[in-house]
């Protein structure tokens, strides 16, 4: 029998509010009131606004911009154009992928809406009355929006500014629309799986290009100070701090004189990683005018110029025995990187973690192979949900596996069992490289299978399969999928040749509560409740008291910021070890005020008990009010601490979805019946939050698979460019969600905690796209390209004859 | 450009401002109130983040004209809560998890607020159905829902205590 549990120490954890409760947000005090402060909301005495001529064309020579028109409507303030930004050396920028992009056309535009002059005015409308003032008379060049064409050897010449250049920042150019191609894995070990296998399935898979699109768009205010020489920029960003030191590198204004502020941010799911034109040019308006400047897109702007993701041709391969043993994984991918390579990825990794395409399968032999190529699209490359190319990663091995399956005649859970990288095996390095941390793939998928009674879905798919008149064709979708986060080992990862750490200073004060600042920011993760949560359990202060900033690069201590799911497995990781520092001096505090040595206490929830003798302690509270006046000799006064944390690996969340999808054979609508969600993130901070970051995920999952596409005519016209054409789920389509949980811990991690909130994107993607191809799996139908609207659905239907 | 005086009021008080015809009913509540509640996302009526209560309406102020609400009452999410106490849907929002990044949450909250004078008692397709006009890129509604039907039992239990 358990020891009856004191209920004071329970009622004493709870009103901590620490790890693992589904404590209500902190943050939501100032949303349900409208008194949230996004950077549209802040207005600065003097605050000038700017607005952006773009260009028409995809591709086209400017031959004269004329600004007259433009300064003589009234309001109007400043016009500028590259010549204008030529003599600081600002036309043109460095972009995270070791490229160059223009911030306003230089001579030439290389896509359609791309930034060819800004026009800075009294008010907004101005700003806009002297956008359409501007003439900018064009040439238009021959347009390459396929990135197969741009690789032809007649194919135009995109990048003129590159000419002669035969080496680019990731090795050889191979031709004059090449950017980068790079690997992973062992092709000869890979070559040789291949040329002794019973079977080997092929595949083309193609990862449409999508937006991220966050319902606030990207924007800034910045002001200069020219008497201080100070320069402050309220932007939307995920990495203020990068940004800062950007800014500083290009503007040459001492990194200590800039300072970046990233308020409330509405959405970024990748969106606001990159550094726009829009940013910089309001930067250089607020430096040669002396004022603030705003720049606020519109929705048409964000959809068409800033970063977009994906855009993925994949060539995938699997080598297995006859009973579906897998021996062997080749990709080969052509990237559309559009105009300019600005991907956002580690330095190292032109394709981001690309290489966890092995997914969570024991595979001996691998290789993948990415090759980056110019097109006459907009840049960006970024992470829409995921950590570094991880979605496209795992949409091709989920996909291939579900290929496999469907030549050989296996079942696809049975077939994932099979190829699972077991319990037993981790930590586990795979072929490309990676060590996985833990996982246990076979319980969280018997738990999903047992939930959703999969053998009783199945007789039912072979039913309706047998019936001529069945109006619905039934798909069931499995994945079981393991994605890298948390990036990470500076050893590996950087930013610009910044090391991809993330930091957590804590205060904490005499009367017992405490300030904590990350280099991270929030954009709706809850990082101001989840974080003090941490903090509450390691220090035994309550919650309630522990205040979180994130965002304000002149408070907050350097650190790379909010995307590819790294928060809780970095910066979490970071704050556990600051607090533990604090702890470590609060228990020589606690000694010296019991006058017992270090080893004779117990920590108890919020107390340092004297062993053997509880009712001599000492609460955290005590000891913050000790440490301002009576700390034993040697020790310095105060309770304060800065933790750097390096992740010594990244982390390795997985997961167990399952689709079913019911198909109307006379219209091609896909109507998903059920979505069972299983998350193993390792230990849970706050599943309540854990939950709504799932619901969200999966939303975006649904968002992408059935309905984004940017979809472009031969002449580089982008056909989707606002909400009425590029699909964001509303209430009704979208379906009702169920989840689940198993709980693995990461073992490097301070916490355990790997990271949750990108999971059910990557996850459920593919989950969608193999519950449809499923529908017509006995049809022999093996890959279907996203997104599943019912016209293409229907086009399906007609072709493999089953349409009513 | 020529500017036209229109007398508005909002969230219970009297305005009287100069607008350019042009302007929206979005800026006219931003620039000019500095009520920055309501957030601007489409430009197109699709998102709903500038959702505004008109005359018993909701509307869609980034596509509304601030001079057609001349001689209009104008309730925004700034007038939601009385006297400091929360309306029962901005508690529903709070205690069901309905929110993230909080830039749909103005919107959200005010067509919430309407729906249920329209449906006091919905179920949740109804619910869904009646919220369509606003979008959120984070939740993925299914906690927004459980707002809603929170805010309804709410206002119901509110409104049997009054009786």
């Amino acid at each position: 029998m358990n020891a009856p549990v004191d209920p004071t120490l329970l009622q004493r954890k709870d009103a901590l509010q620490g790890l693992g409760e589904s404590r209500l947000r902190k943050e939501d005090a100032r949303f349900i009131q409208g008194k949230g402060n996004y950077v549209d909301d802040i207005k600065l005495p003097g605050m000038l606004h700017m607005d952006i001529v773009r260009s028409p064309f995809a591709h086209a020579r400017i031959k004269s911009i004329d600004k007259s028109a433009a300064l003589a409507v009234p309001g109007v303030i400043a016009v500028l154009t590259a010549d204008d930004l030529k003599p600081l050396k600002l036309h043109w920028m460095p972009t995270l992928a070791g490229d160059v992009a223009a911030v306003l056309a230089d001579e030439k535009v290389h896509f359609q809406m791309q930034e060819v002059c800004v026009v800075i005015a009294e008010d907004r409308y101005a700003a806009a009355d002297g956008v359409e003032a501007v003439q900018v008379e064009y040439e238009e060049l021959p347009v390459v929006m396929d990135p197969y064409e741009a690789l032809k050897p007649d194919a135009p010449v995109l990048r003129e500014d590159l000419a002669g250049k035969t080496t680019g920042a990731h090795g050889a150019r191979e031709h004059h629309n090449h950017i980068f191609t790079w690997d992973a894995g062992d092709a000869a070990a890979t070559e040789a799986a291949f040329a002794k296998a019973p079977v080997v399935v092929k595949e083309h898979i193609f990862y449409p290009r999508v937006h991220p699109c966050p319902l606030e768009t990207c924007g800034c205010v910045a002001s200069f100070d020219p008497v201080r020489g100070e320069l402050v920029t309220y932007i939307t960003s995920q990495a203020p701090h990068v940004v800062r030191t950007v800014v500083s590198l290009l503007s040459g204004i001492p990194e200590s004189k800039v300072r970046i502020v990233s308020p409330d941010i509405g959405g970024g799911f990748g969106n606001k990683v990159g550094i726009y034109p829009g940013y910089v040019c309001a930067i250089v308006a607020s430096i040669v005018l002396g004022k603030p400047v705003k720049w606020i897109e519109d929705r048409i702007e964000n959809i068409s110029s800033t970063a977009f993701a994906r855009d993925y041709h994949m060539d995938g391969e699997i080598a297995a025995t006859a009973d579906g043993k897998i021996t062997g994984l080749r990709v080969h991918v052509v990237a559309d990187h559009g105009a300019f390579d600005a991907c956002a990825d580690p330095t190292k990794f032109p394709a981001g973690l690309f290489h966890i395409c092995s997914g969570s399968y024991d595979i001996p032999a691998a290789y993948a192979q990415v090759k980056g190529v110019y097109t006459n699209k907009a840049p960006g490359g970024v992470s829409y949900r995921c950590s570094f190319r991880v979605t496209e990663a795992v949409y091709l091995v989920e996909r291939m596996v579900d290929v496999l399956a469907q030549k050989l005649g296996m079942d696809k859970a049975e077939i994932r069992a099979k190829n699972f990288i077991q319990k037993e095996q981790f930590p586990y390095t795979s072929a490309f490289g990676f060590e996985y941390d833990s996982g246990d793939y076979q319980t969280a998928l018997d738990k999903v299978l047992a939930a959703v009674d999969y053998k009783a879905l199945r007789a039912e798919q072979a039913a309706r399969r047998a019936d001529p008149h069945a109006t619905h064709l039934m798909g069931i979708g499995l994945v079981t999928f393991t994605e890298v986060v948390g990036a990470g080992p500076s050893k590996m990862c950087d930013i610009l040749g910044v090391g991809m750490f993330d930091s957590c200073e804590i205060r904490v004060h005499p009367t017992g509560s405490a300030i904590a600042r990350m280099g991270t920011i929030t954009q709706g993760q809850g990082h101001q409740t989840t974080y003090a949560q941490i903090i509450a359990t390691e220090l035994g202060i309550p919650s309630e008291v522990i205040q979180v900033e994130e965002g304000d690069t002149s408070t907050a201590p350097y650190g790379l910021g909010t995307y590819g799911s790294r928060s809780t497995p970095v910066a979490g990781a970071a704050i556990a070890l600051a607090a533990r520092k604090i702890h470590a001096k609060a228990r020589k505090i606690a000694a010296h005020l019991l006058e017992v040595g270090e080893n004779d206490l117990d920590w108890e929830i919020d107390r340092f008990n004297v062993k053997g003798d509880p009712a001599r302690h000492k609460t955290m509270k005590d000891v913050c009010w000790a440490a301002y006046n009576n700390v034993p000799a040697g020790l310095e006064m105060g309770l304060e601490a800065v933790h750097y944390y390096d992740p010594p690996n990244f982390t390795f969340p997985f997961g167990v979805y399952l689709c079913v999808v019911d198909i109307a054979r006379e219209t091609g609508e896909v109507k998903v019946r059920r979505f069972y969600a299983l998350d193993d993130c390792g230990t849970r901070i706050n599943p309540m939050i854990i939950e709504g970051q799932i619901h969200g995920g999966l939303t975006e999952g649904f968002a992408v698979a059935m309905g984004q596409q940017m979809p472009f005519d031969a002449q580089g016209n982008l056909l989707g460019n606002t909400l009425m054409d590029y699909f964001l789920p509303t209430f009704v389509e979208t379906p009702h969600w169920e989840t689940d949980h198993t709980v693995t811990p990461s073992p490097h991690h301070p916490l355990g905690a790997k990271g949750v909130a990108e999971s059910p994107h990557v996850g459920s993607i593919p989950t969608f796209t193999n519950a449809v191809v499923d529908a017509f799996a006995h049809l022999g139908v093996t890959e279907m390209t996203m997104p599943h609207s019912a016209y293409r659905v229907w086009q399906q239907l007609v072709k493999s004859g089953v349409a009513l | 450009m020529a500017k036209k005086l229109i007398t508005v009021h909002v969230n219970g008080r009297k305005q009287e401002k100069a607008v350019e015809p042009r302007t929206l009913l979005i800026h006219f509540l931003r620039e000019e109130l500095h009520l920055t509640g309501a957030h601007i996302g489409c430009e197109t009526s699709h998102c709903g983040v500038c959702t505004v209560d008109v005359d018993g309406q909701s509307v869609k102020s980034c596509t509304h004209l601030a001079v057609q609400c001349d001689g209009s009452e104008v309730l925004t999410v700034e007038g939601l809560a009385d006297k400091g106490v929360l309306h029962a849907v901005q508690e529903g929002f709070y205690k069901e998890h309905g929110l993230q990044c909080g830039f749909c949450t103005p919107g959200m909250l005010m067509r919430a607020y309407r729906f249920l004078h329209e449906n006091p008692n919905p179920s949740e397709e109804e619910i869904r159905a009646g919220m369509a006009g606003n979008l959120c890129r984070c939740t993925g509604y299914q906690n927004i829902v459980k707002a809603v039907q929170y805010a309804a039992a709410k206002l119901q239990q509110d409104q049997k205590v009054a009786a």
